[in-house]
């Protein structure tokens, strides 16, 4: 084992930790904004698209790093996207809306 | 290292930590705005960290900028264009497609990385090649797995279990397919080819594992394949050795998991139950309670019936005998004042024999300093409830069950309160038991109710402190 895998390891096991810690009692109503807000964070796959490009050189190569790119750069720009719209409705509001009706 | 170096990995380590917290912020409605913000924030650092090392790099060749760029743009044009335009109500079934490419850029990852190993001397270890296979595996199943419940979720796909004939068989044959092929792949046998072949298998097992699952269980399903993408990308980060992939795939991982669980807590289903498939017709049941038809009933926690109220425009309070006889009505009173002063629109409909008592109700509620312009009768009332967010029915059952409307019944051709015209319903109350009339109220077993178990002075205690903890 080498010290840079014991390190990936080390990060590994304990970034799962804190994923199982981080979720704590969530109202259902939360559940799909949260579970969309998880999906944008392994949007994060676009950096590894990078890494990979940065190392292409053969045909095989380029078209597999074009499609990674295309699908990872949806997950990240769409992910967060969907949940800040499905966020907004829990901006809190100040405004209040009457509206006037006939008695 | 040098100072280039440094800045990079603290810029990875400030993402991951912007990663966490965000995650953390969605909790709960007041911050989860924010916590998504901080989230792309991190995220926006990551790729900008990482486009200044390939800057620097020289490594890039022209066609592989040309590639990345062009897949790039595509990618988050098709991804904002349907993140915009998809109705509210599709969400679910467009974060699946999400988790879905996101899984298959995983797996491409794997795939591109061994296909350039091959053009290079040496063998790969054991490390890379584990995480190799580990991550076209979990990144093919989760592609076509979330293609199949987005699928079922948009009409595209039957909605109800589709049992393969043979499917059983089929999936145990792939997966010893796959088994066969990563022996050959860990041992140097076979390089790229074998790992393609692992990925179509795992691509017609992702399939096969999401056929049999009835429509009702896919926002769990789509939860759990959320929770394997994160694992898939943090292998992922292993065979790139990239520590931001590594620390957001592995909480992604383990955050989808316990959210996977909680999901499932909420539906009353055991994860295991919901791969077993088989369940349900594909129109959504939630827990069942036996009423006496035997049909099913929703029931909801003090905590989501406070969020529904705190962030809705629109609330009438349905106030009936229950509340009366708990002498709820200073509870009643204290959760409209708190739902007024967020700026929700309260009234209370009041039936003529609430409480069975004509005018019983209004004394009671006024005694409990309720703004008379809020105490609307049966008349004034009715013709609110189609624009009415929610209905927040406290112990009443008679006057508001829609059997009313039909004859051949002991409550038919009674005036009633047309809650079930208002886009959801709660109903505080003990027990399923009848009312007056002594018949089942129709009202607690359609779609858009949900029982909220729990006498009425104690509900609306727990809605009210419900509603205060969400005071942004």
């Amino acid at each position: 084992m080498s010290p840079l895998l014991m390190a990936d390891i080390t990060v590994f096991l304990l970034s799962l930790l804190v994923g199982f810690e981080v979720i704590s009692k969530v109202p259902a109503t939360l559940h799909t904004p949260l579970m969309s807000g998880a999906n944008a964070i392994h949007g994060v796959v676009i950096v590894g698209v990078m890494l990979l490009a940065a190392t292409a050189t053969t045909v095989t190569g380029y078209v597999l790093v074009l499609i990674g790119a295309a699908f990872a750069a949806m997950n990240v720009t769409g992910g967060y996207v969907v949940t800040e719209r499905m966020l907004a409705m829990f901006r809190p509001r100040r405004e209040e809306k009457r509206r006037e009706e006939k008695p | 290292m040098t100072t280039f170096d440094t800045a990079v990995h603290l810029v990875y380590l400030a993402a991951a930590t912007c990663f966490v917290l965000g995650l953390h912020l969605m909790n709960s409605p007041g911050t989860a705005l924010r916590g998504n913000r901080l989230s792309a924030a991190g995220m926006a650092a990551a790729v900008l960290a990482t486009g200044a090392v390939l800057v620097r790099d020289h490594g890039i060749t022209a066609w592989a900028v040309a590639a990345l760029t062009a897949g790039a743009a595509a990618g988050a044009v098709a991804g904002l264009v349907t993140a915009r335009r998809v109705p509210m109500t599709a969400m679910p079934q467009l974060v699946s497609l999400f988790n879905a490419v996101g899984g298959g850029a995983a797996a491409l990852i794997a795939l591109g990385d061994a296909v350039q190993r091959s053009q290079e001397a040496g063998t790969p270890g054991l490390q890379t090649t584990i995480t190799t296979v580990l991550d076209v595996l979990i990144g093919g199943v989760t592609l076509s797995g979330s293609l199949v419940a987005s699928g079922k979720l948009a009409g595209l796909v039957p909605g109800r279990p589709v049992t393969v004939p043979g499917g059983r068989w089929a999936t145990v044959l792939l997966a010893l397919a796959t088994a066969g092929l990563a022996g050959l792949y860990l041992t140097g046998r076979t390089g790229a080819l074998g790992l393609s072949g692992i990925g179509l298998a795992a691509l017609a097992a992702g399939i096969l594992l999401t056929l049999p699952i009835g429509g009702a269980d896919m926002p769990v399903v789509i939860s759990l394949l959320n929770a394997c993408t994160g694992t898939a990308v943090a292998m992922a980060g292993f065979v790139l050795d990239s520590s931001p992939l590594i620390i957001a795939g592995a909480l992604v991982g383990a955050a989808g998991a316990i959210l996977t669980k909680l999901m499932a807590d909420a539906m009353n289903r055991s994860i295991g139950a919901i791969i077993a498939g088989g369940y349900g017709t594909g129109d959504s049941a939630g827990p069942a309670a036996a009423v006496g038809g035997g049909a099913p009933v929703r029931a909801i926690t003090a905590e989501d019936a406070a969020l529904q109220l705190a962030y809705a425009h629109k609330v009438v309070i349905v106030p009936g005998y229950g509340l009366a006889a708990a002498q709820a009505q200073h509870e009643a009173v204290a959760l409209a004042r708190a739902l007024t002063e967020r700026g929700v629109q309260v009234s209370y409909g009041i039936h003529p024999v609430a409480g069975r008592m004509p005018g019983h109700m209004n004394v009671l509620l006024a005694e409990a300093d309720a703004p008379y312009e809020q105490l609307k009768d049966i008349d004034e009332i009715n013709p609110e409830f189609p624009g009415t967010d929610v209905a927040l029915v406290v112990g009443a059952n008679d006057v508001t069950n829609p059997a009313a409307r039909r004859p051949g019944n002991p409550v038919s051709g009674m005036p009633i309160l047309d809650v079930d015209r208002a886009r959801t319903v709660i109903v505080i109350k003990r027990s399923l038991g009848h009312g007056y009339a002594g018949i089942d109220n129709e009202l607690y077993t359609r779609p858009g109710t949900a029982m909220l178990f729990a006498d009425a002075k104690k509900g609306l205690a727990q809605l009210l402190a419900g509603v205060r903890e969400y005071a942004a």
